[in-house]
């Protein structure tokens, strides 16, 4: 535990990395985030200077596609950021203690760095029957993370469980899976949504908040802006095919072998926000959409439960049945358009019913 | 005051001033009153224009044309289609709120389509008289000077607020092309809030254009069948602004 009153930098040199690369990984890492020049400075003096933060790592109803997606981080190269930007102190899943041991840490840590280390949040807690459906060290998932949040200075809600609900929400929801800040209402929350989040993200998210002591710049939903402010279609290499009105019709069209826009096979881009088609995946090699397979809108609130991945109208399933917008208004407008017609109808008639009325009265006199 | 005329004072004297010229051919005079004033007209026919422009360019967003051939450089499509789109958007919302301040310094016939009146008796009991109309269960429809209540009711919630909800939702998604940083998103950014994936946004905004085809397509067949059925004019009176009563 005594590490992590260390710097970051007394670590890595520790470690035999050099003064040089200290600077460059500063510099690169500034980038990444999206700041001027003199950022990497100011980086660079927070590392030498503050004491690693410590990091809480809690799991709880999840796939770990997050913790996957996390160490495969690329850049900042990932075993940095566990080993030693940040203390890493208790994460469930790659730690070596287990058991007994293990539970003292989250007891030890929330003593000694009251308000001060960094609960990261993986999963979400069920709260039907008492929290009963995920149980973690012998007591519910859902106390555990309130104990655990009481004391600390800020939550980062991983991936699309933690922020939204993901899959295990899906309706009916029976466990009543619920979305963190819906839990935790006294905290300031980050939200990095994503199944899982973009490592370089997942990363980049830790890298600004150990060095600067503080929340990057947040959005409307609680998201961080420097990764999720723009839309996968806002920046897609395939946006001139839609602008041009170039779209794959069918898989393996020969639309679909040329590389045309995805958005009549239901891609999402254009409602997903998501650092995707910038960062791209695995270390930058690709991403989705570039593999020739619309968004599926991974990063949204509900992408869960909004019907097929590949249709471009969303299926509605609020009027009992399961059809689209285009579908239910059609046989609205269609309804309307018969009463209309009907109407005109049952009117002529009338009128011609009342002119010889009309007329029959004339000759009556 | 409603605007039920049961008969104006004029009406009676000008309905029978039916007077033979100097060629002996016969004019029947007609009592009119001014009704719709000019900036009402013209924000009438440029939103209607406005409003079938988006339905179509709308409707190409959701279900756009067949795949353009050739390179991406050489066309447009729907670069074009969404142009349309968003221009006549910005051209509905400039005329509809136009025509919100001119109910501000308009006649009363102006102000008729931002309210219902709920609290007052008469004009439910109105409402029921011209739905009987309708329902071919009355002989004789009212007279108005401005819109009937049936009408009033069905332009305050089928334009009114279907316009507004299609104005709020549709500069919520534009102001997604726009950036977190500019003001469409600082003023319409908080649909965003209610509906925190925009693909929801993009439904609502999708059923709110059904919407407004149903109450284009009644309201349109309504004006004909007024315009033939009643006692006043309606058609032209949204031309010429004037109302003429006739027997
Ligand atoms: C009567 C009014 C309107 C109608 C009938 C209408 C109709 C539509 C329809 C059907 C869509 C496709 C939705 C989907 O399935 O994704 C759409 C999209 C859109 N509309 Fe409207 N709209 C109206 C007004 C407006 C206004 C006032 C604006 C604001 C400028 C606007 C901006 C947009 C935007 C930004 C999109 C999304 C375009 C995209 O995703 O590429 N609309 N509209
Ligand atoms: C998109 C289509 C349209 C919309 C949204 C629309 C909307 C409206 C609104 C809001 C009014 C009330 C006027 C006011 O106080 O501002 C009105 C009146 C009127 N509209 Fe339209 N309109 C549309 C198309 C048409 C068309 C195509 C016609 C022609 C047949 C038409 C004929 C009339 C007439 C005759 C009136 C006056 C009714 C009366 O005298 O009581 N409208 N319309
Ligand atoms: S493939 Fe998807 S994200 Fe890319 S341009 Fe087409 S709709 Fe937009
Ligand atoms: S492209 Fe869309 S679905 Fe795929 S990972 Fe990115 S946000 Fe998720």
């Amino acid at each position: 535990m005594g590490a992590t009153t260390e710097t970051f930098y007394s670590v890595i040199r520790r470690q035999g990395i050099t003064r040089r690369s200290f600077h460059k990984f500063c510099s690169l890492t500034a980038t990444s985030l999206g700041l001027g020049p003199l950022a990497s400075a100011r980086i660079a003096n927070a590392l030498e200077t503050k004491p690693r933060t410590p990091v809480i790592w809690m799991h709880g109803l999840e796939c770990t596609c997050c913790s996957e997606s996390f160490i495969r981080s690329a850049h900042p190269l990932v075993k940095d950021v566990v080993l030693s930007m940040i203390s890493l102190d208790y994460d469930d899943t790659i730690m070596a203690a287990a058991g007994q041991q293990a539970e003292e840490i989250l007891e030890e840590t929330r003593a000694k760095y009251k308000g001060q280390y960094i609960l990261a949040v993986e999963g979400n807690p069920p709260l039907n029957e008492g929290g009963m459906f995920c149980i973690d060290g012998g007591k519910p998932f859902v106390e555990k993370l309130k104990v655990m949040a009481e004391d600390a200075m800020a939550i980062i809600a991983w991936g699309a469980c933690a922020s939204w609900g993901c899959v295990q929400a899906a309706k009916p929801n029976p466990t009543q899976a619920t979305p963190i800040d819906k839990v935790i209402t006294n905290k300031p929350i980050i939200k990095v949504p994503g199944c899982p989040p973009i490592a370089e993200v997942m990363t980049g998210v830790v890298t600004f908040i150990t060095t600067f002591g503080k929340l990057p710049e947040l959005d409307r939903q609680g998201r961080p802006k420097m990764f999720y402010s723009q839309r996968i279609h806002d920046k897609c290499y395939r946006r001139p095919h839609f602008d041009a009105g170039q779209f794959v019709e069918e898989w393996d069209d020969e639309a679909a072998r040329k590389g045309y826009c995805l958005y009549k096979m239901g891609c999402k881009g254009p409602t997903t926000y998501n650092a995707c088609s910038t960062v791209r995946w695995n270390g930058g090699v690709s991403f989705p959409i570039q593999s020739g397979h619309g968004c599926i809108g991974c990063s949204e609130d509900g992408f869960w439960d909004k019907g097929s991945f590949y249709d471009r109208l969303t299926t509605i399933k609020q009027f009992g049945i399961e059809r689209n917008a285009d579908q239910v208004g059609m046989v609205a407008a269609g309804t309307v358009g018969a009463a209309v017609a009907a109407h005109a109808a049952v009117t002529a008639v009338k009128r011609l019913a009342t002119k010889r009325d009309d007329a029959n009265a004339k000759q009556d006199h | 005051m409603m605007d039920a005329v049961a008969r104006p004072a004029e009406t009676e004297t000008n309905l029978a001033a039916i007077a033979a010229d100097a060629a002996g051919e016969y004019a029947v005079g007609r009592p009119t009153v001014y009704v719709y004033e000019a900036p009402v007209r013209i924000c009438h026919w440029v939103n209607a224009f406005a409003i079938v422009v988006l339905m179509v360019t709308g409707y190409l967003i959701g279900t756009p044309l067949p795949t353009v051939e050739g390179e991406a450089s050489g066309s447009f499509v729907m670069g074009y289609v969404r142009f349309a789109h968003f221009a006549a958007g910005q051209v509905l919302a400039v005329f509809f709120l136009a025509r919100i301040l001119w109910a501000f310094v308009g006649n009363h016939h102006s102000r008729q389509i931002f309210y219902i009146p709920v609290h007052r008796k008469q004009f439910w009991k109105e409402v029921l008289h011209e739905i009987r109309w309708y329902a071919f269960l009355e002989r004789e429809p009212k007279m108005y000077v401005g819109h009937n209540p049936l009408a009033q009711t069905a332009m305050f919630t089928g334009f009114t607020l279907f316009v507004t909800f299609m104005i709020v939702t549709g500069f919520a998604l534009y102001s997604e092309g726009e950036g977190i940083d500019s003001w469409q998103h600082k003023a319409f950014g908080w649909v965003f809030s209610i509906w925190p994936n925009s693909q929801d946004v993009h439904t609502w905004h999708h059923l709110g254009m059904w919407a407004l085809v149903m109450f284009v397509m009644v309201h349109v067949y309504a004006a004909i069948r007024e315009d033939i059925m009643s006692r006043q004019s309606i058609i032209s009176s949204m031309i010429s602004g004037e109302r003429q009563f006739r027997e």
